[in-house]
């Protein structure tokens, strides 16, 4: 038999994890599962459309980059703070792990990136996207990928070497 | 103070640290399950499935938005059966346990002696036309009783494929459910059987066809 797509339970269960990696380090903790729910509606809807040959990690990855988008942008609807420490994701929540503080800042400094920074760096390192997968996933150039990642990581630097 | 150079390899390592979070993927298993089960019930899956318990260890069950499709003895790779279901029926397959609950109150009724009759909807599409008379036919074989491979045929509307409805009958889709283990070669002995004579002759002793232990094969 040729390729096919796997039937589609087989790609939830291989990268649940991954999505749910991504949108904690994209969403505040309220929004990961409303985000993590929404992204694999819409994989679910396009499903059948897709080449049994894509990078399938990459697609649903992609899908779960733009519902945190739109949770952001959402959010800035709702006029309420766009970076709120406090709030950022269940990090911070001693129930799942505490982790040392440094990381802690960290994570809040990409949560504070301007959105095509935090784009391209949550992308390269919780997606392990390349730059040119980073660019189709932003929708800019290759160039433009990699400037968004070199000044968001400029950023974090200074956070780090504090 | 940092280096540069460690200081980036220093943000590589937290943001994209391997290291196994068991409490974050015991949250995406449930929301991953979460998400199945409401695509089941909100109709965007085209197939659901669920394995069953039974006396010949957990049957894969896989229902479509028209009935029953599919039942998998466990020697059959589970994988390679939802496999092929999204190949020759539709990618969007989802497990959701809710779906195949009726289907699963029926077995367990049937196995405990305390049910005759499946009432469950079939979904033939796994099955040729031909196929479909021959099996059509067998479902209406009722508990208790057997009819011959020639017998089935003649009902089927093909007399003389005796041969072609016993073909049809090893790749039934949905055994048990469509009693092919009802069908028997015209000197009584029990002939072959897709999930093993054992099983067959089993399930011929529970409907009280067959003695036990004593029967032809």
């Amino acid at each position: 038999m040729g390729a096919s797509l796997p039937p589609f339970q087989r790609f939830l269960d291989s990268y649940r994890d991954d999505v749910w990696r991504l949108l904690r380090a994209s969403v505040h903790s309220g929004e990961v599962d409303d985000c993590f729910q929404e992204t694999f509606i819409a994989a679910m809807r396009a499903y059948p459309r897709l080449r049994p040959d894509s990078n399938l990690r990459a697609w649903v990855l992609t899908i779960a980059h733009r519902k945190a988008l739109d949770a952001h942008r959402a959010r800035v609807r709702r006029a309420l703070p766009v970076a709120d420490p406090a709030s950022l994701d269940g990090r911070s929540s001693s129930e799942e792990r505490t982790p040392p503080a440094r990381d802690e800042r960290l994570w809040e400094a990409v949560g504070e990136l301007p959105a095509r920074q935090r784009s391209a760096v949550v992308l390269r390192y919780l997606a392990d996207m390349k730059h040119r997968e980073i660019a189709q996933a932003i929708g800019c150039s290759e160039e433009a990928a990699r400037r968004s990642l070199h000044e968001g990581l400029a950023k974090l630097r200074k956070v780090v070497i504090a | 103070m940092m280096g540069d150079r460690n200081a980036v390899e220093e943000i590589e390592d937290i943001l994209s640290a391997r290291t196994h979070d068991a409490a974050a993927a015991a949250r995406a298993a449930t929301a991953a399950a979460r998400v199945s089960a409401r695509m089941a019930a909100e109709g965007l899956a085209d197939v659901s499935y669920a394995p069953v318990d039974s006396p010949f260890g957990p049957l894969l069950l896989a229902v479509t938005k028209r009935g029953l499709v599919r039942l998998a003895f466990p020697e059959e790779h589970p994988d390679s059966v939802l496999e092929r279901l999204a190949s020759t029926i539709s990618p969007r397959i989802v497990e959701a346990t809710a779906s195949l609950e009726p289907a699963r109150r029926e077995l367990e009724e049937y196995f405990a002696g305390q049910r005759r009759a499946f009432d469950l909807p079939l979904d033939w599409t796994l099955s040729s036309p031909f196929a479909r008379r021959v099996l059509r036919a067998t479902a209406r074989i009722p508990f208790g009783g057997v009819l011959s491979y020639a017998q089935v045929a003649s009902r089927a509307g093909s007399p003389r494929g005796s041969r072609a409805a016993g073909n049809a009958l090893g790749s039934n889709p949905i055994p048990i459910v469509v009693p092919c283990h009802r069908v028997l070669r015209s000197g009584g002995a029990l002939g072959g059987y897709g999930g093993g004579i054992e099983r067959k002759r089993w399930l011929l002793e529970l409907e009280g066809a067959l003695a036990p232990g004593a029967g032809p094969g």
